[in-house]
């Protein structure tokens, strides 16, 4: 653990607990994030991955503990002013709105300032039509622009989410299970897409799926009962005794 | 299929527009006073409908009280009626006072003497206090049906207030309009209901596309992002509590206006339109029209209040038996209101399921399909 941060640093979690009535979720955690960097979490069940994101975008109040975001803490502010700060974050299961068009699902994450003076008065930015064509072009919905969400595929539905996430422009981009219940082909779509995002954003995956941390091909932080067990490359943790035994089981090969 | 349903809902844009435009034009001399009457106090009542759709059919908010917001409207144009119209009374002021040995008019009755002023109280007061409610219960994240409870106890406080007050508004009997004058001629007069009918009219197609504009755009998706998915709004960076607060105070005012039509073309405003059952009714109103549609909230306030009438002339006391009927019937088989159920799927449903229409390939179908060929 580095004592002192890094002003390359983007997020410094700084012993990080969250108790739940005497449950500790997260104990102690600790977790630097260099900008650029492409990380992946990951964890056995109720180890405290949803809660740290929660913890992040301000969901959840760390008990105690400091969350440090571009050089300011986030603890105690409001989700959509960390939103605002550069936060975004996709959820497990796709939160997309299934009554908007993908159109308007993009405009809504596209939009600045999100103020509602704005939203009724003047009409969307022609920069913001763009990008919104480049988001549906990196995600294949270009066809779909004027279907509703709620019509889209399982897949279809995840990367909508996921370019909602890339239009609002966030510095740090927290990715909670981009690939459940995706084939194969779209995890290997979806794993080299959160690689090229990463570099400009900063990106924090979490997953389960091994092969798709493994095509991910960053760090990887390992969490346990609340707090990180270990950090490092594919390789170095998976020759990790410690996770070995609480979470991979041994190698197959 | 998207370009036919366009065209459909097209028509019955322009079906509607010629309907009511020569209804407008047509009424007073059609309908004898009576009926002109009725039709105008329900067309004002589709104003606190549209208000009703804005918050519960696009933003997700049940407000169980919008009669609080009906009544202020209503009393702030009865108190401008009663003191412009107290010349001739005790002391200057409304005659009721004298009644209870009041001598000098509560200080919060002088502005009501401005027909400015008045002109805006009617719906900017009720706006204002919607607006507060609103944001203290939105502040502290109060939503569903915690937020349905608190709107039907605010409704309570009110009612129990203003029943309560003979020495400040005449209390449980109410303030009359129907014998005050307004520019010299009789409220209650054929002549004045006539012009207020005319303004109600032009009212209605005022907030019906005051409303259309709110929910159009950007605006109006985040109000639908807002009852669909809360948290989710929040994590993109917008703040749901300034646009619920702002809707619920667009809703208020836009019942004040229709509290105000009301009170002077049924010639009286009483604490009875802060009673409970009143604003559900309300809400079943928009619920048969159509919830998240906006004309199906006007349609329904009109339909219904004019079903009522016309039943409880002819059957008194089974009119309430027919509205339970009527909600139950809507929840149970057309959860979308009649509108939207035109507008949806509904009418081709219908036509499949006496063999009139070929069914179309469904999503599931489809999914099935695809699987197999995958596997395959």
């Amino acid at each position: 653990m580095r004592g002192i941060m890094d002003n390359t640093d983007l997020l410094n979690l700084i012993d990080i607990t969250v108790s739940f009535e005497g449950f500790l979720a997260l104990n102690k955690l600790n977790l630097n994030l260099k900008k650029g960097e492409l990380r992946a979490v990951i964890g056995p069940n109720g180890a405290g991955k949803t809660t740290f994101l929660d913890v992040i975008t301000g969901k959840v109040k760390p008990t105690k503990g400091e969350v440090i975001f571009k050089g300011k803490s986030l603890v105690g502010r409001k989700e959509h002013k960390i939103a605002r700060l550069g936060v975004g974050r996709k959820f497990q299961s796709p939160r997309i709105f299934e009554n908007l068009t993908v159109k308007e699902n993009l405009e809504i994450s596209v939009t600045t300032p999100k103020s509602p003076l704005n939203l009724i008065n003047k009409s969307i930015k022609d920069e913001q039509i763009n990008e919104i064509e480049r988001l549906m072009k990196i995600v294949n919905l270009a066809q779909k622009v004027d279907s509703k969400a709620g019509s889209l595929s399982h897949g279809q539905k995840q990367w909508l989410e996921i370019a909602m996430l890339v239009g609002q422009k966030p510095d740090l981009m927290l990715v909670d299970e981009p690939v459940a219940g995706l084939t194969d082909e779209e995890t290997d779509l979806t794993a080299d897409l959160l690689k090229s995002l990463s570099g400009e954003n900063t990106v924090v995956v979490i997953d389960h799926d091994m092969e798709f941390i493994r095509r991910l091909d960053s760090n990887v932080s390992v969490l346990n009962q609340g707090t990180v067990l270990c950090e490092g490359t594919m390789e170095t943790i998976q020759k990790d005794q410690k996770v070995i035994d609480v979470y991979l089981g041994r190698p197959e090969d | 299929m998207s370009f036919s349903k366009i065209k459909f809902d097209k028509k019955i844009v322009l079906s509607f527009w010629i309907i009511l435009i020569a209804l407008i034009i047509a009424a007073p001399t059609l309908l004898p006073v009576f009926r002109l009457n009725l039709l105008g106090r329900y067309l004002s009542l589709s104003i606190v409908a549209l208000g009703v759709d804005l918050i519960w059919g696009y933003t997700g908010l049940l407000s169980l009280g919008q009669g609080i917001f009906f009544a202020l409207g209503g009393y702030c144009a009865a108190m401008y009626l009663q003191i412009t119209s107290s010349s001739e009374f005790p002391n200057n002021i409304p005659e009721f006072f004298a009644l209870y040995g009041v001598e000098k008019l509560p200080f919060f009755w002088e502005p009501f003497r401005s027909p400015i002023f008045t002109f805006f109280a009617i719906w900017i007061i009720p706006a204002l206090v919607a607006g507060l409610i609103g944001f203290l219960v939105f502040r502290n994240r109060i939503k569903g049906v915690y937020f349905s409870i608190l709107t039907q106890a605010s409704l309570l406080v009110f009612f129990n207030f203003f029943n309560g007050q003979q020495k400040l508004i005449n209390g449980t009997n109410g303030l009359k309009t129907d014998v005050t004058q307004l520019f010299g001629q009789m409220v209650g007069s054929e002549s004045m209901q006539r012009i207020f009918f005319w303004i109600t009219a032009i009212l209605v197609i005022a907030a019906w596309f005051f409303a259309k504009w709110v929910v159009k755009g950007r605006f109006g998706n985040i109000l639908i992002g807002i009852r669909d998915d809360e948290p989710r709004v929040r994590f993109t960076g917008y703040n749901p509590v300034i646009f619920k607060t702002i809707i619920f105070s667009i809703a208020g005012g836009l019942a004040g206006i229709s509290g105000a039509l009301y009170t002077v073309q049924s010639g009286i405003v009483s604490p009875q339109f802060m009673t409970v059952p009143f604003s559900i009714e309300m809400v079943i109103w928009v619920a048969v029209g159509g919830r998240g549609t906006l004309l199906g909230a006007i349609l329904g306030a009109v339909f219904i209040n004019y079903a009522k009438s016309l039943v409880s002339e002819a059957l008194p006391a089974s009119w309430m038996f027919i509205q339970g009927g009527l909600f139950i019937l809507v929840v149970t088989a057309l959860p979308e209101g009649v509108l939207g159920w035109i507008q949806g799927d509904g009418p081709r449903n219908l036509l499949q399921r006496f063999g009139l229409k070929r069914k179309i390939e469904t999503y599931p179908s489809l999914e099935v399909n695809n699987n197999e060929g995958n596997n395959g």
